[in-house]
């Protein structure tokens, strides 16, 4: 003991006090203050999305249109690779030594602990030789993805095609996509988007300070699951969608084919179109660009986006709207001296020819112009004509856009087409107020002039007419679901204004089109089908060739528009594709014809037009051989295009595939 | 056999016990810090927290030879020690093995390195106490105080140019010694006074910390101004206060180095990088703050396990104990060391030989520097200075060091009712 014992105290006091502040502190950090656990969380925990597998598309027998296929990806985690046979590996995967450089490059710059794809999409053998000796690669890994696949290559634009989501699908989607996530671009895979995306599940994984995954967090207590996107059934029937493109290959077009009872569209081909295998996978890019470049333009969805003057297959139409305002009745007569005078104009009829006396059924029969324009002048100028003349025809036009015409009918596609039923406001535009007539719109009568209408509102109108009087939205997705949801909208008739009593003497005489008529030589065995031919100048080309028709005439089950464009008469082209797809859906099988006609012929048949080069710069163009060497050169790429197209789908394994794909390319015509 | 029991019911079991346990719960953190799938057993050779076990068992041996010890050697060695010592620190700055910028370790070969700093501490205990214990020193005397300050000043001085400032720091707790032996109170008040000056003048102008200043000297004068020393004394210590207060921010900018600056910016809240300077702190103060009350549970914490925190087995061992065993680990951890440090505190007052008790408080100060630096610098009261956590960081040197340093206390203490107690 000495003099300062009592500093002990204080010694201690001091040790008691600076440990106190320390708890006090500690205290307040790991008691009072709970943000420190939130950032421990945020630095550990990452979220992960799951990606639900993509709904599957079937048709309407159950066969599968597009599918999952399973792809492989080589991995790789810098950090963990450690030396070994680099020769061997290079040889496994098809690569040299100096792209595997690269590949390690690229892959150690994105970051040296964390996995990236080393190389994409390796064939199943490559993979399945890999995945043997994976353990000899240490720090590469397989992993599985999964891309969409056609078995049957057909119905492209009706399906569309998935991409990687753009800036302005990532804007729009208020943040449920990110860059990298797949999206329907267009197509069924557009408009059901939300339906086969499924819901994607989330997982919470732990990860160290250099971002390397330890495990789950929570043992997976706040994960949830990926629910796998629904499975559509489509309305398409692949036999008859399979025999379309046939059909239709080498020629540009339409087919649309509804069946009345339902609306559901059975056929649905767009000419030319493409293998959609082309655009999924490691050439899709490639694919992609020669594809638009293609003159022929694959990508425009012409069912629903091209739109032409319906010609003479507008006239059963218009007999009914007549019919129902009680201006004819099926037995007016009128004498056909082989043209029309409206106004101070003579509208012919077709090459001329003289009708004679003709009722309804027989005007339709054969197409009388002179008829119909009788008819429409009737109709427009029932209050008088002159200063009424615009009520009358606003009248008229909406009693015919009742049928779908000049609007949109919301298929359940992207970008469809109202086409165009014009009002009177439109001529009063042209023409001034009260400066126009019946007379002046005549070429509407007959289909022609200002009115387009989109191949599937041509085919909708048939279903119409085959119903007597409604219809139902067509529409491309049967139901949707393992429950085979049915959307409500498709099960409700829509009335078009016309009493069915009125629709018989029509069918009469759109049989008549088919057994003795204009389309006489497309008549189909022991099947009653009603059509109607059409034939549609076009200027400066040769005529669109149109058939509309449904079948059998009693309880139809199929009612269709044929569009071929620039190919010549309805009766010579579009009538016959018509009639061996109505009786290979009918009948499963196409009989022989009286007429001789059979389907080979029409598959073979090259109706290409030729390319038309826009005269961008007139004076460019002046001179003749110049023009030439243009149209030239410019036919020398369309051509180059499509050889380089072909080559590039022989890489993509699938011989049988690409076979059939060259045949349903495109040629450069070959005769005229 | 009679001498022999009597020795060890001599020895105070109860630090032996404190000791064990700090040990144990060091050996047991180190595992959660460093703990890794592939190494699953605590005993695994290959990993820390395996070396760990073999360091502790070394540190209990190395305990019970200095038990056996004659006592009497450690006053008389203390000189040759501490010369030992000095020479070791000499060498190690010309041929010292650097580690992380610290040339602070001496190779022994076979992987097996000394850390002369270590030594220095018990050293320099063991000498100061010797030096103080003569009969005709006194603290109080300025020559004496310069020996026994000399005595301190020379091994950190020498640790300085390692630079290792951590130990550098240790040694200016040795501070309490020299106050416990007579040193005036006003030298303890006046490093806290300068401490906080020091601190306030980097936080707030010159001129409100002398507003400040001048209103207490106003009051001081104004209670105790009639004692004329005192007051004379006052405004010297203003005067030197107020040139302190203008010296302090160009002192800090020339002197201190840059990664000293920044670290203390980060922690006055002058500068926030938390991705820089500031990572290793804040990264700390997550793991012992999201422990909460009774913390994730052994083997569960995520900022050790994953390396958030860095040197997590050594410096910022704590951070586990806060994640893992949350405040009440913590409070734990900190009692034990508070009970340890009393309790030393009770047996240095207890010895017959002033020797032994200057050592006694000689081994209170320095490990109690340690844990107030180390937790401190983990919560970010302090700079982030490497220093070892007692008994609990991992490292044999430190442990050692440690055990050293309690056991030669230990020793003293057994002993303290036999012959020895006649010489000192």
């Amino acid at each position: 003991m000495n003099n300062f014992f009592e500093r002990r105290y204080v010694i201690a006091g001091i040790f008691i006090a600076l440990i106190f502040v320390l708890l006090a502190r500690l205290f307040y950090i790991q008691v009072v203050d709970d943000r420190y656990a939130l950032y421990a969380s945020q630095n550990v925990v990452r979220k992960f999305v799951k990606y639900p597998a993509r709904g599957p598309i079937l048709d309407r027998t159950g066969k599968i249109m597009v599918q999952n296929e399973p792809v492989y990806d080589i991995t790789v985690v810098p950090k963990q690779v450690k030396a070994f046979d680099t020769v061997e590996f290079c040889k496994l995967l098809g690569i040299d030594r100096e792209g595997y450089d690269k590949r390690m490059t690229k892959a150690r710059k994105y970051s040296p602990y964390r996995t990236s794809v080393f190389e994409k999409q390796v064939t199943v053998e490559q993979y399945a030789a890999f995945q043997e000796r994976l353990s000899e690669f240490p720090g590469f890994d397989t992993q599985q993805r999964s891309l969409r696949n056609y078995p049957d290559t057909a119905a492209a634009q009706f399906l569309g095609y998935i991409g990687e989501a753009t800036d302005a699908i990532i804007k729009r989607s208020n943040g449920y996509y990110s860059p990298g996530d797949y999206v329907g671009i267009t197509g069924v895979e557009k408009s059901y988007e939300t339906v086969l995306r499924g819901q994607r599940g989330v997982e919470n994984i732990m990860v160290d300070s250099r971002n390397v995954r330890k495990g789950k967090y929570a043992n997976g207590a706040f994960d949830t699951a990926a629910v796998a996107g629904e499975r559509l059934i489509s309305s398409l029937d692949m036999n008859i969608q399979k025999l379309g493109e046939q059909l239709m290959q080498n020629k540009i077009g339409s087919v649309v084919a509804i069946e009345p009872s339902t609306g559901e569209i059975l056929c649905f081909v767009s000419s030319p179109t493409y293998n959609p295998n082309l655009l999924v996978g490691k050439e899709r890019g490639h694919n992609a660009g020669l594809l638009y470049k293609n003159p022929y333009k694959p990508f425009f969805v012409r069912p629903i986006q091209a739109y032409y003057p319906p010609g003479s297959s507008f006239k059963p139409l218009s007999a009914l709207v007549a019919m129902q305002e009680g201006v004819i009745t099926p037995q007016t007569i009128y004498h056909c001296p082989g043209y029309y005078i409206a106004g101070n104009r003579r509208v012919k009829c077709f090459q001329g020819e003289v009708h004679g006396d003709v009722n309804l059924a027989s005007a339709v029969a054969h197409s009388c112009n002179g008829y119909f324009d009788m008819v429409f002048e009737r109709l427009v100028n029932r209050q008088g004509g002159g200063r009424k003349t615009d009520t009358a025809y606003n009248y008229w036009r909406n009693n015919v856009a009742k049928f779908g015409l000049g609007s949109r009918l919301n298929l359940d596609l992207p970008a469809e087409n109202r086409g165009n039923l014009p009002k009177a406001a439109y001529y009063d535009k042209i023409y001034g107020k009260n400066g126009w007539r019946s007379s002046t719109v005549i070429s509407l009568a007959i289909g022609q002039g200002e009115l387009l209408a989109t191949p599937l509102q041509l085919a909708n109108i048939e279903a119409t007419i085959a119903n007597r009087g409604y219809y139902y939205k067509p529409h491309l997705i049967k139901s949707i679901g393992d429950k085979q949801v049915i959307r409500k909208e498709y099960t409700e008739r829509n009335y078009v204004g016309v009493d069915s009593q009125y629709f018989n003497p029509v069918i009469n005489g759109m049989q008549n089109v088919v057994d003795y008529g204009t389309a006489h030589s497309s008549k189909i065995p022991g099947i009653i089908m009603c059509g109607k031919t059409g034939t549609v100048e076009v200027r400066n080309k040769k005529d669109n060739s149109v058939f509309v028709a449904f079948a059998p005439r009693d309880n139809p089950k199929i009612a269709i528009a044929v569009v071929v464009e620039n190919s010549g008469q309805g009766a010579t082209w579009a009538a016959p594709i018509a009639s061996f797809i109505v009786e290979k859906y009918l009948r499963g099988s196409i009989s022989k014809r009286e007429s001789g006609i059979n389907p080979d012929y029409y598959i073979g048949k090259n109706l290409l037009p030729d390319i038309v080069v826009k005269p961008v710069d007139k004076a460019k163009l002046k001179a003749d051989s110049i023009k030439k060497a243009t149209a030239d050169s410019l036919k020398k790429a369309a051509a180059d295009s499509l050889k380089r197209l072909k080559s590039a789908q022989n890489k993509p394994a699938k011989k049988a595939a690409a076979n059939k794909l060259t045949a349903m390319l495109p040629n450069r015509r070959d005769d005229e | 056999m009679n001498n022999q029991r009597s020795f060890f019911l001599n020895v105070d079991w109860l630090t032996v016990l404190l000791y064990l346990a700090l040990c144990t719960i060091g050996w047991f953190n180190i595992h959660a810090a460093v703990y890794d799938e592939n190494h699953q057993s605590i005993f695994d050779m290959d990993t820390e927290y395996g070396k760990q076990f073999i360091f502790i068992v070394s540190a209990l041996v190395i305990g019970i030879v200095i038990l056996l010890l004659e006592s009497r050697f450690l006053s008389a060695l203390a000189p040759f020690i501490y010369i030992v010592t000095v020479l070791l620190l000499l060498l190690v700055l010309v041929a010292g093995h650097n580690v992380g910028g610290n040339q602070a370790w001496i190779d022994m070969g076979g992987g097996f390195r000394l850390q002369p700093s270590e030594f220095a501490k018990f050293a320099t205990c063991l000498l100061l106490a010797r030096y103080l214990s003569a009969t005709n020193v006194k603290v109080t005397d300025t020559k004496s105080f310069l020996i026994a300050g000399g005595i301190i000043l020379l091994p950190m001085m020498l640790i300085k140019m390692q630079p290792d400032d951590g130990s550098t720091l240790v040694f200016c707790s040795l501070i309490f010694v020299l106050y416990r032996e007579g040193l005036s109170v006003y030298f303890l008040v006046i490093i806290g006074l300068l401490a906080a000056l020091f601190i306030s003048s980097l936080l707030f102008n010159a001129w409100y910390i002398i507003i400040a200043m001048v209103i207490v000297l106003a009051l001081l004068l104004f209670m105790f101004g009639r004692n004329r020393k005192f007051a004379t004394g006052l405004i010297i210590g203003f005067v030197v206060a107020v040139g302190f207060v203008f010296a302090v921010k160009p002192l800090y900018q020339h002197v201190l180095k840059p990664h000293q600056r920044v670290r203390i910016d980060e922690v006055l809240g002058l500068s926030k990088d938390l991705r820089g300077v500031g990572y290793n702190q804040n990264q700390s103060k997550i793991a012992i703050g999201s422990g909460r009350v009774w913390g994730k549970g052994y083997l569960q914490g995520t900022q050790t396990k994953y390396s958030f925190v860095p040197a997590q087995s050594t410096d910022f061992i704590f951070c586990t104990v806060g994640e893992e065993w949350g405040f009440a680990g913590s409070v734990v951890v900190l009692g034990l060391y508070l009970f340890l440090l009393l309790r030393i505190i009770v047996i240095a007052e207890r010895q017959r030989a002033p020797f032994s008790r200057i050592y006694g408080y000689g081994v209170a100060s320095i490990i109690f520097c340690h844990v107030v630096i180390n937790i401190a610098m983990a919560i970010g009261y302090m700079p982030v200075i490497g220093i070892p956590l007692p008994f609990i960081s991992y490292g044999g040197s430190s442990l050692w060091s440690f055990t050293t340093l309690l056991f030669i206390l230990l020793k003293l203490d057994s002993s303290r009712m036999g012959l020895s107690t006649d010489r000192f």
